[in-house]
C-alpha cells in the first residue's frame, strides 16, 4: 500500500471526468422533472447513447458525430417513454423501468460487434499557455471539450430556468399541470420537449462513458450511473449548480476508490467498489427530510378531458 | 380527430384481453426485429414458442420450464403485492442474491453434517437474507421518507459485490485449486434441492412458488391487509381515512417481496445451480418486473406470465444454439413485451372515440 503514489492533481482532473456523465444525465433528468415527468429511464437511455456513439465514431472515425448520434439515440428511446406515458397514459415508474430494460437488451444487442474495438479518440482542449499553468492548468484546462459542454449546458439550464419565459412556462408545467393546461399552454407538447432533451442529454453521459471515460464498449457498462443520476437529481433539490456540485462529489468518491484499490489499501476490492451506491443511499437518507422543493406535479399523469 | 375518454371502471374484458395483445404485438414485432437480424421470423418464433413445449427434445425442455418458472412467479408475486399498494420494490435480484449467500453461507456451515435439518435452516436463512435487504429500503422509506426505488437498486449493486466477496473469499470452496465459487450444493445430500419426482423438474423452489399463489390469492381476497393493500394503490386517501397505516404495510410488501426473492435464490443455489459464483445471478430479479405485469399483479395471472416468460428464456436458449440468435435478442424480445403491455393497458382504462367537432 503507497498512498503516496495517488496525485492530488491527478485525482481532481480525473474526478472531473469520473463526474461529467452523471451530470449530463442529472442535468437532462433535472429538466424532465422541471416539467412533473418522472423518467426511470436514465440508465436505458444513457446505454443505449452509449453503443450509439460508440458505433458511430468507430464507422465514421469522428467522435463529434459520435455524440451527435449518441444524443439523437438517447432521444430516440425517450420517445417510447412518451408514446407509454404522454400518449397512451401509462404509469411513469412502469414505463421508466420498461425503457431501462429495453435499453440494456438493445444495447446489447447492437453493441455485439464492437467488443474490444478500440474508438476514434477526441483529443484534449491544449491553450497555451492558460493549459500550462501548474496544477491549476491540468486541473481545469485540459480537458476534452465534451467535459466542457456539460459545464456550459448546466450553466445554460440554471439561466433558462430562471431567467426566461420558456423557463417559467416549463416549471409551471411541472408545479400544476391543470392550472397551465387553463393558461392555455401545452402542457404534454412542453413535456415531450422536456423528456426528449432528458434522453439526448442522457444519451451524451452514456456516450462519454464509452467514448472518453473508458474508452471501449462493454455490455451493461453504464453499472447504474443513470440510477446515480436519478439519485443526483434529488440530492440537488432539482437546482442545477447543485448538480454540478453532487456530480464532483460522486466523481470524486468514483475516482477516489479506483486509486485506492490501484495504490493496494487493506480494504478488499469489492467493498470499495460498492462504495459510491453506499454513499449515494446515505445522501439520499439525509437529504430526503425535504421534499419541498419537488415539483408538485411529479409523476403524475395529465389527460385533458376538456 | 380521436379523442380518449376515461372510463368510469377500467374495462374488464380488456384487462384479460391486453396480455395477449401484447404478446401477439411482440411475437409481430420480435419477427420485424429477427427478420433484420437476418433470420427467418416464423422460424424463429415458432422456435421460442413451440419446441419447448411440443419440439423434437419437448422431455428435456419441459421440466426446464418449472426450473426457470419457479423463481419468476416466487418473485413476480412478492413484487405485486408491493407493486398494487405503489410501493416499488426494483431490488429483487440483490435480494435474490443474498437470499443465495444466505442460504448457501448456512448450508455451508454445516457442512459436511447429513442432517434433516439443514435444508429447513437453509431455507430459513435465505428467506431471511432477502428480508434483510428488501428490509434496508423498507426502513429508510418510514424513518427517513427514503425513496425506495432508488435504494433498493443501488442496493442490487451492493449485493453483486457481496457476491463476488464471497465467491473469491468467505465461501469459496477450499478444495477448489483456487477457482473462485464456492462447494457445489448438489453433491451434499443434505443440503441439495433435488428434484422431487425425478426428471420432472419439480423442486422445492416450484412447490413453494405455487404455496406463495395461492397465499397472495387469499390475501389479497379474503384478508383484511389484502383489502388494505389494494385500497392504498386504488385510493390512497381512503385508505388513509380507513386507518391504513402506511409505515406498517411498506415494511410488510417489501419485507415480504424480498423473503420470496430471497427465498427464490437459495432454491436455485441449493438446487439448478448449485454453486454460489460470481455470476450466480442471470436477471430473473428485473425479469419478475416484466412477469408482475403481464400478469396484471393478480396471482394467477403471475403464475401464467410466469410460465410464458420462462418459455421465451429457453425457447431463446434453443434459437441461441440452433439458429444463432443473439442472447441479447431475446432481452430486447422480454423488453418488448412490457412496453406494449403498458401501451395497451391504454385500452383498459380510456375509451377511443372518433371526436365529434364541437363548438368550444
Amino acid at each position: 500500500m503507497d498512498l503516496g503514489e495517488i496525485n492530488p492533481v491527478l485525482l481532481v482532473a480525473s474526478l472531473m471526468v469520473a463526474a461529467t456523465p452523471l451530470l449530463l444525465a442529472a442535468i437532462g433528468e433535472l429538466v424532465v422533472e422541471k416539467a412533473g415527468v418522472l423518467n426511470l429511464g436514465v440508465e436505458g437511455m444513457m446505454i443505449v447513447g452509449a453503443i450509439s456513439g460508440f458505433a458511430t465514431s468507430v464507422e465514421t472515425g469522428s467522435p463529434w458525430l459520435g455524440f451527435l448520434a449518441a444524443a439523437v439515440g438517447g432521444a430516440v428511446l425517450s420517445l417510447l417513454f412518451v408514446l407509454l406515458t404522454q400518449v397512451a397514459l401509462a404509469n411513469q415508474v412502469a414505463s421508466g423501468l420498461a425503457l431501462t430494460l429495453f435499453g440494456l437488451g438493445f444495447s446489447a444487442l447492437l453493441g455485439q460487434g464492437y467488443v474490444g474495438v478500440k474508438p476514434p479518440s477526441m483529443g484534449e482542449i491544449h491553450i497555451p499557455v492558460i493549459s500550462d499553468i501548474p496544477v491549476i492548468g491540468p486541473i481545469l484546462f485540459q480537458h476534452d471539450p465534451i467535459l466542457y459542454v456539460g459545464i456550459a449546458l448546466t450553466a445554460a439550464v440554471w439561466a433558462v430556468l430562471k431567467y426566461t419565459r420558456a423557463g417559467l412556462v416549463l416549471r409551471a408545467v411541472g408545479e400544476n399541470h391543470d392550472a397551465a393546461h387553463a393558461l392555455g399552454y401545452k402542457v404534454i407538447k412542453i413535456r415531450i420537449m422536456a423528456i426528449m432533451f432528458g434522453g439526448a442529454c442522457a444519451g451524451l453521459g452514456g456516450a462519454y462513458i464509452s467514448l472518453i471515460r473508458v474508452p471501449q464498449w462493454t455490455e451493461g457498462m453504464t453499472a447504474g450511473v443513470g440510477w446515480i443520476a436519478l439519485a443526483l437529481v434529488v440530492f440537488a433539490s432539482w437546482k442545477p449548480w447543485r448538480a454540478l456540485l453532487g456530480a464532483y462529489l460522486f466523481g470524486g468518491i468514483t475516482v477516489l476508490q479506483l486509486n485506492l484499490q490501484a495504490a493496494g489499501v487493506a480494504i478488499p476490492v469489492e467493498y470499495l467498489a460498492m462504495s459510491p451506491y453506499i454513499i449515494t443511499i446515505l445522501v439520499l437518507v439525509i437529504l430526503s427530510a425535504d421534499k419541498s422543493s419537488a415539483p408538485a406535479s411529479l409523476g403524475r399523469i395529465f389527460h385533458a378531458s376538456h | 380527430m380521436i379523442v380518449l375518454e376515461k372510463r368510469p371502471q377500467p374495462s374488464k374484458a380488456w384487462s384479460y384481453a391486453t396480455p395477449l395483445v401484447a404478446v401477439l404485438a411482440t411475437m409481430v414485432f420480435g419477427g420485424i426485429l429477427f427478420t433484420i437480424l437476418g433470420k427467418n421470423p416464423i422460424e424463429a418464433i415458432g422456435t421460442i414458442f413451440w419446441e419447448p413445449l411440443f419440439g423434437e427434445f419437448a422431455f428435456y425442455y419441459r421440466p426446464q420450464l418449472l426450473v426457470k418458472g419457479a423463481p419468476l412467479v416466487l418473485i413476480a408475486i412478492g413484487l405485486s403485492l408491493g407493486f398494487r399498494a405503489g410501493i416499488w420494490n426494483i431490488g429483487a435480484e440483490g435480494q435474490y442474491i443474498m437470499g443465495a449467500i444466505f442460504g448457501a453461507g448456512a448450508g455451508l456451515a454445516f457442512y459436511p453434517i447429513d442432517a434433516f435439518y439443514v435444508f429447513p435452516i437453509m431455507v430459513l436463512a435465505g428467506a431471511f437474507g432477502g428480508w434483510l435487504w428488501a428490509s434496508i429500503p423498507a426502513f429508510l422509506k418510514v424513518r427517513f421518507g427514503t425513496n425506495e426505488i432508488l435504494v433498493s437498486l443501488m442496493l442490487v449493486y451492493v449485493a453483486e459485490q457481496m457476491l463476488a466477496s464471497v465467491s473469491l473469499g468467505l465461501l469459496k470452496n477450499p478444495e477448489g485449486f483456487g477457482f473462485p465459487g464456492s462447494r457445489n450444493l448438489q453433491s451434499y445430500d443434505a443440503a441439495h434441492n433435488a428434484e422431487l419426482i425425478s426428471g420432472s423438474g419439480m423442486h422445492w423452489g416450484v412447490v413453494t412458488a405455487l404455496i406463495a399463489v395461492i397465499f397472495a390469492y387469499v390475501l389479497l381476497n379474503r384478508h383484511m391487509l389484502g383489502f388494505h393493500i389494494r385500497l392504498t394503490g386504488e385510493a390512497p386517501r381512503a385508505a388513509k381515512f380507513a386507518g391504513v397505516n402506511p409505515a406498517r404495510l411498506i415494511l410488510f410488501c417489501l419485507g415480504l417481496s424480498g423473503a420470496l426473492a430471497g427465498l427464490a435464490g437459495m432454491f436455485e443455489v441449493s438446487g439448478p445451480s448449485g454453486v454460489v459464483s460470481i455470476d450466480f445471478n442471470v436477471g430473473y430479479g428485473f425479469t419478475a418486473i416484466i412477469v408482475a405485469f403481464l400478469g396484471r399483479l393478480h396471482p394467477v395471472g403471475i403464475l401464467l406470465a410466469g410460465g410464458l416468460m420462462a418459455l421465451t428464456y429457453i425457447g431463446g436458449e434453443i434459437a441461441q444454439s440452433q439458429l444463432g440468435l443473439p442472447a441479447a435478442a431475446i432481452q430486447v424480445f422480454q423488453g418488448m413485451l412490457l412496453f406494449f403491455l403498458l401501451a395497451f393497458d391504454l385500452l383498459t382504462n380510456y375509451r377511443i372515440r372518433a371526436a365529434r367537432s364541437e363548438v368550444a
